[in-house]
């Protein structure tokens, strides 16, 4: 397998994004809200490496199966596999929340382990792409890695058997310091670096998607109301024409 | 029906009203662009009134629960998301709007002697609405809502002997907290829509009392024909109800284009840390409010003071109360007014934008000494205007409307 | 201002026509606000089929499920009890139970129930919503010597028999209704939607 290296170019580009403070360029997330069929991978890419620690509370799992056209036993076979409090199996129309209790999450990572149902809204797809993508060896923190877009992260690089390990490379500037120029692949994982990205990006597009699943029906619906409001000012326009014809 | 109609006006003055305020309110009939933001303002009260009652049929003024109960209203309750957007977006909508209608009546001097009072109930609803916002603000319950409040409050503190007391009294806890949250909720959908409701009438009532100004600043009572009816005026209605439609439909277009495609404004309207919920423990990196504050939090932000800080931002909304009496000259529209005016104004306005601008941005030296210079250009609006109005050089003003 | 060349009929049906649409576009907006009464997902899910273990109700109790946030009682019943069912039908105000309404198909026989032995009933008076209370005593003091076991609703004193069957004479107008239910096992019941014979 030949060597990949994975170059990220740093704050060549004022960041567009609104992650104020982090100067890391985002790369822009390859995504398409409207492709369900990738919103189904990434359903299934978060259930697998996301959904055991983080929850989306706020999302059903039977919204997805709606949105994206699957139906219960293929959204029960894909997703759930867990049974509520009192032992019962979770219902198709259930939240999708986890076992997980922030006491223990923060004994176990020191942090509360957070609910990622709107993070998309809050951090913007941009930077979750470039997040997922950026994590490197380095010794200093105690999982073993660190993150580009999201410096000092508790969170381990649970993408890795995927992803492979990168290492920073560093950049002379002259003072003495050291800044992160890019990233080396320095292990592969089982994934090529495209295969990889494309796992990503269906991963940010399920998430984009969580984070407001109503905005495919919004948009189709902006477009009627617009069309709606142009017949009724042709209307208006000419009663106030034809009333107006008096005062002129 | 003309029955029915005479058996209630018998004993309500239905059609006294209609006629006073409608098909006999003399409109001057030279009305442009700017005087469709009146109407609008009422029409966005309307929909703030209506789809905010529907809101609080779902949502939970509980600190445990109000943030899962907005994603309940935007993900479970049916089209609970467009109600919700109707509403986020009708709020920005009302100070577009309300903003303009206000600059409209500094271009035209519509705040001058005999319509003091309307300007100053203006200027009432325009308290209440900022009130209004904020606590509104609060509701969703989301990091920005939360530091928000909690930055704003503390603002009381800086008020000498009772001000820490004050800030206690105003959340009802020793930081934001649940309290705060149910007493403010109870004052945005019941107390404060009372107040702008009732604001709202009395500002109508003064304006129907000495009518409506105009573009060329003349007043239409002054040419009237033989049966009293002004020459330069046409009812309101049918005249002024078709064009208004017309200029609701308008509206309406570019209010869709916001709710139904920018909902969230690019992080302006629905800030980007308000989709974490809120945590007393933690500031989010960058506080900045919503957009319609910024000027006045610039203003705040620009004085290294914190008593003359909330001081110079109160002052920059208390002196425009001071409006119908700082501008002493006697011709109403920019149209007759001296160039020293005209610029006046355009340096107001632009400074008033560059403010909302620059409190958006982060803190650096070079924002602090912008902020500094404009929030001394806005104060300098009044100084000049005070100054230069008493013997402004006018050209003449016509004595019937043009056009 | 002229108002001598006006043409009214243009007039009218410009107000006419910019009315309807404007009508029209009223009717769209209130379609969302209705619309938002109805259940929320959240309700839906709450309203969504249970499951219920019959395995270790005894003979003459009653267990309560939760559907719909509505009581649903499942009744063992003795041979006995379902021996005087069909007794004492002359008191029943619809002992055949025809009006279709009140249970599915496959509980319209002399039980009520799919199975004679488990008697399933939502739990909620046709009158006007009150819970009855389960009163399998026979001949108890306060319901007289013809009384066989059934429902007794505190709130207008409807009566019931043992199959939820209504007495002639009291308030309720209809028997309580069979919710949908179906077995997956033996023992083992799903109320609140119909099975197909799986």
């Amino acid at each position: 397998m030949k060597k990949h290296i994975l170059i990220i170019l740093l704050a060549i580009f004022p960041a567009t994004s609104f992650a104020a403070g982090v100067g890391v360029h985002l790369d822009a997330a390859p995504i398409d809200i409207n492709d369900k069929d990738s919103i189904k991978r990434g359903a299934k890419n978060f259930v697998d490496y996301c959904f055991s620690c983080h929850s989306a509370k706020f999302m059903r799992f039977n919204r997805i199966a709606k949105d994206t056209g699957m139906d219960e036993d293929e959204l029960r076979e894909m997703m759930i596999f867990t049974r509520d409090k009192k032992g019962e199996a979770t219902k198709t129309g259930d939240l999708m929340t986890v076992a997980m209790t922030d006491e223990y999450a923060k004994s176990a990572f020191g942090t509360a382990v957070p609910d990622l149902t709107l993070t998309a809204r809050a951090r913007g797809a941009d930077w979750l792409y470039t997040y997922l993508r950026t994590f490197y060896v380095d010794e200093n923190r105690p999982t073993g890695m660190n993150n580009l877009a999201f410096p000092d992260v508790a969170m381990p690089n649970v993408l890795m058997n995927l992803q492979g390990v990168n290492k920073a490379v560093y950049a002379d500037d002259g003072h003495g310091g050291n800044k992160i120029e890019g990233l080396e692949k320095i292990q592969p994982g089982s994934m090529t670096t495209e295969e990889f990205d494309a796992f990503t990006a269906d991963l940010v597009n399920f998430m984009v998607y969580l984070a407001e699943p109503v905005q495919a029906e919004r948009r189709s619906m902006g477009w009627k109301v617009l069309l709606f409001l142009a017949i009724f000012f042709v209307f208006a326009y000419l009663l106030k024409k034809e009333y107006w014809k008096d005062v002129h | 029906m003309g029955k029915l109609l005479g058996w209630v006006d018998d004993r309500f003055p239905l059609m006294k009203m209609w006629n006073e305020h409608l098909a006999e309110y003399y409109t001057p009939k030279n009305f442009n662009f700017w005087y469709f933001f009146g109407s609008l303002a009422l029409l966005v009260l309307v929909i703030q009134i209506v789809s905010g009652i529907f809101l609080t049929m779902h949502y939970k003024p509980d600190g445990a629960a109000a943030f899962a109960s907005v994603e309940y209203i935007m993900r479970d309750v049916p089209y609970g998301w467009l109600i919700r957007y109707i509403h986020s977006t009708g709020a920005t909508a009302f100070f577009i709007v309300v903003y303009l209608h206000m600059f409209r009546g500094l271009m035209y001097g519509s705040y001058k002697k005999p319509r003091e009072l309307i300007w100053l109930f203006g200027m009432f609803i325009y308290l209440a609405l900022m009130a209004e916002a904020f606590m509104g603000y609060l509701l969703p319950w989301g990091q920005m809502s939360y530091w928000g409040a909690q930055v704003i409050i503390s603002l009381f503190s800086a008020i000498p002997v009772i001000g820490d007391d004050l800030t206690l009294w105003i959340r009802g806890d020793f930081v934001i907290s649940d309290a705060t949250l149910n007493r403010f909720f109870a004052l945005h959908v019941v107390a404060l829509p009372f107040v702008i409701v009732f604001l709202v009438i009395a500002h109508i009532l003064a304006l129907h009392e000495v009518g409506s100004n105009n573009p060329d600043g003349v007043e239409i009572k002054k040419n009237k024909d033989s049966k009293g009816i002004p020459l330069d005026g046409i009812p309101f209605h049918p005249y002024y109800t078709v064009k208004d439609i017309a200029g609701v439909a308008v509206f309406l277009f570019f209010f869709s284009v916001v709710l139904f495609y920018f909902p969230a404004g690019g992080g302006y309207f629905l800030e980007h840390a308000n989709f974490i919920a809120s945590d007393p423990l933690k500031t989010p990196a960058h506080i900045a409010p919503v957009w319609y504050f910024t000027p006045f939090y610039a203003i705040l932000r620009a004085v290294p003071d914190k008593l003359m800080g909330v001081g110079a931002m109160g002052a920059a909304i208390v002196v425009l109360f001071f409006l119908p009496w700082i501008d002493r000259c006697k011709v109403k529209s920019i149209r007759y007014r001296s160039v020293v005016y005209k610029v006046n104004l355009i340096v107001f306005a632009v400074t008033f934008v560059v403010l909302g601008w620059l409190a958006m941005q982060p803190v650096t030296d070079t924002i602090t000494n912008l902020s500094r210079l404009f929030t001394l250009l806005y104060f300098a609006f009044f100084v000049v205007l005070f100054v230069t109005s008493k013997n402004e050089q006018t050209k003449p003003v016509p004595d019937r409307v043009t056009s | 201002m002229s108002t001598d060349s006006v043409n009214n009929g243009k007039r009218r049906f410009l107000v006419a026509s910019t009315s309807v649409v404007g009508a029209v576009g009223v009717g769209f907006v209130a379609v969302p606000f209705l619309a938002s009464w109805m259940p929320s997902e959240r309700a839906k899910n709450a309203g969504a089929p249970i499951e219920a273990d019959v395995s270790r109700l005894e003979e003459g109790r009653m267990m309560t499920v939760e559907w719909q946030s509505k009581p649903v009682w499942i009744v063992r019943r003795s041979e006995k009890t379902l021996a005087n069912l069909e007794e004492s039908t002359d008191q029943l105000r619809d002992p055949a139970s025809e009006n279709v309404d009140q249970q599915p198909e496959y509980a319209q026989n002399m039980y009520r129930s799919i199975k004679p032995e488990f008697l399933v009933l939502v739990g909620i008076c046709t009158h006007l919503g009150c819970s009855p209370t389960f009163r399998p005593d026979i001949a108890p003091a306060d319901l007289g010597e013809d009384w066989l076991g059934g429902f007794f609703c505190p709130c207008h004193s409807s009566k019931f028999d043992m199959a939820g069957r209504v007495y002639s004479g009291v308030p309720a107008p209809t028997n309580l209704v069979v919710p949908p239910h179906y077995y997956v096992t033996d023992t083992t019941i799903i109320v609140g939607k119909e099975g197909g014979n799986a």
